[in-house]
């Protein structure tokens, strides 16, 4: 390999030099070409850069949410929430959730003893009216906002006050009016006095007045001074962070989640790699069965519900999961499909007989192509956005205003490449049928339309597949379809794991159809298509 | 026409036999045609009906209703769009946000201003170019990874171009989305969504243009024992620069329009303010920005267009097209 370079001389070089010099030193501008390129780019950057303030937007940028949001796409939480009263422990689960209603995950330990509790007593002449705000106390610790905002009506007064687990017990007395009328009594029950929390590699020990938390060969100590301060007895390090003294302090464990310890209670976030609930949600009988056990039950377990075979309910509720919406994804997705391909479809339909009005040699009327070619380039020039907004408002949100909005504009871009087409085409075809006195319809369905179909249905099978990714994004601006149920995922900031599965959706859809449109362009005009 | 499908006299049984079978063929490609009509016939059907049941109004009873926005679009006198063009004030500003034209004005130098939907364009032609430069330079790596000509590795020629169709097929939407999370609003989430979207589209069309290229250059390269960027470099680069160029402009027109819809989703620049004047009933301002949009839109295509011509001749314009 190295052989040529070596024979080569520096007489040699300057022979060659002197003898093709426009070779060696071309003109000084070719030169220099691409460094002009690349100069005249790095200003316009720092132009750009000052134009949209870069410098202080990505100083500002929220990478910690953008983490925690990502790792969402794949996983979900568990959020419950350990409340600190006085001698004992209570641990709730919000009501939605991932592990269903009142789960006893293995993950949480609890240990119980028997200790002191101050619960109100409803006082008698009081009762009638007091009884929503008394009879709070009843509920398990699971429902405590629920509680507060809605007393359940069932209960009864009085029998309620000696809830066994005695939740949200100081949330309903400093909410209601009539504190000062309330009675208190002493009563000594079983209850849970510390519970351990798995998380990972990290345990987290939680007593009323004391939260240890132990992980990565650290232990820090909380010492809890209840409703008034949260007080770290170990050096912070750099994954415990607390913004104020006394206030919360934020543990982050890596994937496994993060712990908040607050001054009356601690927030677990336990994170676990997975879609949950994909197929089922809480509400479902088949919740938190094993696969098997659900094949088992479709195929031979007796009725769930007299109604409907197993199969049938399995499918209802697969398809009306509250968390995952499938049902509404994938009416969605369809609304989605069918706004590129009715959209795609009637533009070509209408573009055909434009585009022979439009080309020169096929309709030799200067006045008629010009006019059609000027309604072609108008059509495509007003954005697909603006007919999207504006078939919104004629037609209301939906599929509608997305066929109409794809329809319109792609007229315009049919209608122009089919002219192209035709203007390209080989006159001795037409010639040939001509002259055998065929009618002017006959000439063009012998004599032009094999040219150039083809090259038709190829530029809409194209315009198919990139349209279905077009009609995600008007569907935003509410042309119906998957992209306005995105972008209310995302909006909400809750479900990306939801955001997520509609992207795995629609990757599928683009890549099906992007395979399907390409493999009949090639077998319609061969490997020059693109 | 019924003398030519009739069977001509005179032929030898052969002929006789060749011609029925003629015939049995001709009978089942119309059958076919037919069949696949029909299909399609029922698609269409199902599908409109469909589209029909799942929108918020129905298509007959709003059709008469089509043309109220333009009613509505009416301005208050025609002097209102340019007024609300060029920021100048109106006399019936109230104070509301419907007349107060003078408000977003972008002052530059001294009473020189710029009107606030002038300078909304440019920040969406700034992201389009942006994106367009970052997407060009990433495609323009990328591409000859997947070549078949430059890079014999199978593995890493299949890694590259699945990586560039998932860049292509990702839905802008959520990327603008997620980016608008992380820096709130802003231009920046929609360039990165807009560039990301053009790498995985440039790099595509660029490779393919790679692989179409004469190779006796990069022989000659490869004999005088030449690395595989100086390849590169001097041997497909030169040739294939132009188309590159051309496809580049091309999707600059794109992007334009891209920018404009993800700035409507909240990427700022026109795309917001268009849509929120006409979902405010803003009839001059609506008309004003859909005038600055349309004529923009002309000017970018024309000039590029121009541009392409010079590059590569009429040869750009033979399949030319896309779409966001």
């Amino acid at each position: 390999m190295t052989a040529p370079t070596q024979s080569l001389s520096p007489a040699d070089v300057a022979l060659y030099q002197n003898r093709y010099p426009d070779v060696f030193k071309g003109s000084r501008l070719k030169r220099l070409a691409p460094l002009i390129g690349v100069v005249t780019v790095a200003i316009y950057f720092v132009y750009v850069w000052f134009f949209f303030s870069m410098g202080q937007v990505i100083e500002r940028a929220n990478w910690d949410i953008a983490g925690n949001y990502l790792a969402d796409w794949i996983s979900y939480e568990s959020r419950p929430d350990i409340q600190l009263e006085d001698g004992y422990v209570v641990v709730e689960f919000p009501r939605f959730d991932a592990l269903g209603n009142n789960p006893d995950p293995d993950w949480i330990v609890t240990e119980t003893g028997m200790v002191e509790k101050q619960v109100p007593v409803a006082v008698e002449e009081k009762a009638g009216e007091t009884g929503g705000q008394t009879s709070n106390f009843g509920f398990l610790g699971a429902l405590p906002s629920q509680a507060e905002d809605q007393p359940a009506e069932d209960e009864k007064p009085g029998s309620s006050a000696f809830g066994f687990m005695g939740a949200g017990g100081s949330v309903g007395i400093t909410d209601t009016p009539e504190v000062t009328e309330q009675v208190f009594e002493t009563v000594r029950e079983q209850a849970e006095i510390s519970a351990e929390v798995v998380m990972g590699s990290a345990r987290i020990l939680i007593e009323p007045s004391l939260v240890t938390i132990i992980d990565r060969g650290q232990t820090l100590e909380f010492a809890i001074d209840r409703d008034e301060s949260v007080t770290p007895l170990t050096d912070l390090p750099s994954w415990a962070e607390q913004k104020q003294e006394g206030g919360k302090v934020v543990v982050g464990l890596g994937f496994a989640g993060r712990v908040e310890v607050e001054d009356d209670e601690v927030k677990i976030r336990h994170r676990f790699l997975g879609w949950e609930n994909f197929l089922f949600d809480a509400n479902s009988p088949f919740f938190g069965k094993s696969m098997g056990e659900v094949i088992g039950l479709v195929f031979s377990g007796d009725r769930i519900d007299p109604e409907m075979s197993n199969a049938a309910l399995a499918w209802s509720n697969i398809v009306s999961n509250a968390e995952w919406q499938h049902g509404d994804v994938w009416v969605k997705l369809l609304q989605t499909i069918i706004m590129a391909f009715i959209g795609t479809l009637f533009a070509s339909i209408l573009a055909f007989p434009l585009s022979f009005l439009a080309a020169r040699n096929i309709t030799p009327n200067r006045a008629g192509n010009w006019l059609m070619k000027r309604f072609f380039d108008f059509t495509r020039s007003v954005d697909m956005l603006i007919w999207a907004l504006f078939f919104t408002r004629a037609f209301g949100p939906g599929p509608l205003a997305g066929i109409s909005a794809i329809f319109v504009t792609d007229t315009g871009t049919f209608g122009k490449l089919y002219s192209e087409a035709l203007e390209n085409i080989d006159d001795k075809q037409r010639e040939g049928v001509k002259s055998v006195g065929a009618s002017p319809l006959l000439v063009q369905r012998f004599g032009v339309l094999p040219q150039v179909l083809p090259v038709f249905v190829s530029q809409s099978l194209y315009f198919w597949e990139s349209n279905t990714r077009s009609a995600t994004i008007i569907g935003a601006v509410g042309a119906g379809g998957i992209g306005l149920k995105l972008w209310e995922a995302m909006r909400t900031n809750q479900d990306w794991e939801n955001v997520a599965y509609m992207v795995v959706l629609i990757l599928i859809v683009v890549f099906v159809f992007d395979n399907v449109s390409n493999f009949l362009r090639h077998k319609l005009i061969g490997k020059q298509a693109r | 026409m019924s003398d030519i499908t009739s069977p001509p006299p005179g032929l030898s049984p052969k002929g006789q036999a060749v011609e029925a079978h003629w015939r049995q063929l001709a009978g089942q490609r119309r059958l076919y045609t037919l069949l696949s009509l029909g299909l399609l016939f029922v698609a269409v059907w199902g599908s409109l009906w469909f589209a029909n049941e799942t929108n918020a109004g129905k298509f007959f009873d709003r059709l008469p209703y089509l043309l109220d926005f333009f009613i509505d679009m009416a301005p208050r006198d025609p002097i209102e769009p340019l007024r609300a063009l060029f920021d100048l004030p109106s006399p019936y500003d109230d104070g509301s946000l419907q007349y107060n034209y003078d408000v977003g004005r972008v002052y530059l130098f001294g009473d020189f201003y710029l009107p606030e939907y002038f300078y909304k364009m440019i920040e969406t032609l700034n992201v389009a170019l942006v994106s367009t430069i970052v997407g060009f330079s990433l495609g323009f790596v990328f591409c000859f990874l997947a070549a078949s000509n430059m890079t014999t590795r199978r593995w890493l020629r299949f890694f590259v171009r699945r990586f560039l169709e998932f860049l292509r097929a990702f839905p802008e939407i959520v990327i603008a989305g997620f980016f608008l999370v992380v820096f709130s609003l802003g231009a920046i989430p929609a360039i990165l969504a807009v560039a990301i979207h053009t790498i995985g589209a440039l790099g595509k069309m660029f490779f393919e243009v790679v692989e179409n290229a004469d190779m006796k250059p990069d022989e000659g390269l490869r004999a005088v024992g030449a690395n595989w960027i100086e390849r590169v470099w001097f041997g497909i680069v030169p040739q294939v620069m132009p188309n590159f160029v051309s496809y580049g402009l091309l999707r600059f027109e794109i992007n334009v329009r891209a920018s404009t819809i993800i700035g409507a989703v909240g990427g700022g620049g026109i795309g917001e303010a268009l849509r929120l004047s006409i979902s405010r009933g803003h009839e001059a301002k609506t008309i004003a920005i859909i005038f600055l949009l349309f004529t923009t839109i002309i000017a970018v295509d024309q000039f590029s267009a121009w541009l392409r011509r010079k590059l590569v001749g009429d040869q750009a314009f033979v399949t030319a097209g896309g779409a966001a």
